[in-house]
């Protein structure tokens, strides 16, 4: 039997404190979000994990724990898309510097490993530099047949 | 309290029996306090128990690796116990795996130290 839930559209956006605080915040949302999108147990926990490190990134990287700057939170789902979307105020970076985790000379780095999982979690990964300032993660995991 | 720690000593092996959480601040954190203590206190064969471990982010990933890198840079072994599939999972993905030495049961992972 057709779920209509599953096929509403819906979108919430925030702005969230450059605090530890925003990572349980924007990670309740989105699961939330995705759970009535009809996503299961295990797509649930990657889009959660996917949302938390980027909202980390955001807050610890991007903002760098600024009480002046904000996380902009989003997400949009509709009949095709599952889209997560987080930016950040800060002075950005170039992804393509970001190491590879998974090189030899890396594999016991005692960090760097989010954006991989991220990419490793989501169905697309797209890194934007914003103007006039900081960096944007758009996330998409696709809805697909259930 | 996102991760809690209990340590306890079966013969010369310290088995620290972790739930909770592991992530970016409280609880990545006081695993690499306890790591490093041990350490310092010459504590060379140390078993984590993450049997409870209910979630884990790429800190506390990156965590277990500094405490393994640390353990065994002074001449001691680390290892895992009991891994969730989701600690697993992530492990396998980062390929980080076969770098640890993981057991399932408590009794073979005693006596694989050295």
């Amino acid at each position: 039997m057709r779920d209509p839930a599953r096929h509403e559209s819906e979108t919430v956006e925030r702005f969230l404190d450059s605090t530890l605080d925003s990572v349980d915040h924007a990670e309740e949302l989105a699961v939330g979000m995705a759970q009535r999108a009809g996503f299961d147990e295990d797509e649930l926990l990657k889009i959660g994990m996917a949302v938390r490190e980027s909202v980390v990134n955001a807050v610890v990287h991007g903002n760098r724990y600024n009480a002046n700057k904000k996380v902009r939170f989003s997400v949009v789902k509709n009949s095709e898309r599952f889209t997560i979307r987080i930016a950040d105020e800060g002075e950005g970076f170039d992804h393509a510097d970001v190491p590879d985790p998974l090189a030899e000379g890396n594999l016991l780095a005692g960090s760097g490993r989010g954006i991989f999982l991220i990419r490793s979690f989501m169905d697309e990964l797209q890194i934007n530099r914003l103007e006039p300032g900081g960096m944007e993660f758009v996330m998409i995991k696709y809805m697909g047949p259930k | 309290m996102s991760v809690k720690l209990n340590t306890r000593q079966v013969g010369d092996v310290s088995v620290v029996d972790v739930s909770g959480r592991i992530t970016l601040g409280e609880g990545s954190s006081a695993l690499r306090d306890l790591m490093r203590d041990m350490v310092s206190k010459n504590q060379k064969k140390i078993l984590l128990n993450l049997g409870d471990v209910s979630y884990i982010d790429s800190s506390g990933i990156g965590e277990l690796v500094s405490g393994f890198t640390t353990v065994t840079n002074s001449g001691g072994e680390l290892k895992l116990l009991n891994l969730t599939k989701r600690v697993k999972d992530l492990l396998q993905i980062t390929k980080l795996y076969t770098v640890f030495d993981v057991h399932e049961d408590e009794a073979g992972a005693i006596r694989s130290f050295a």
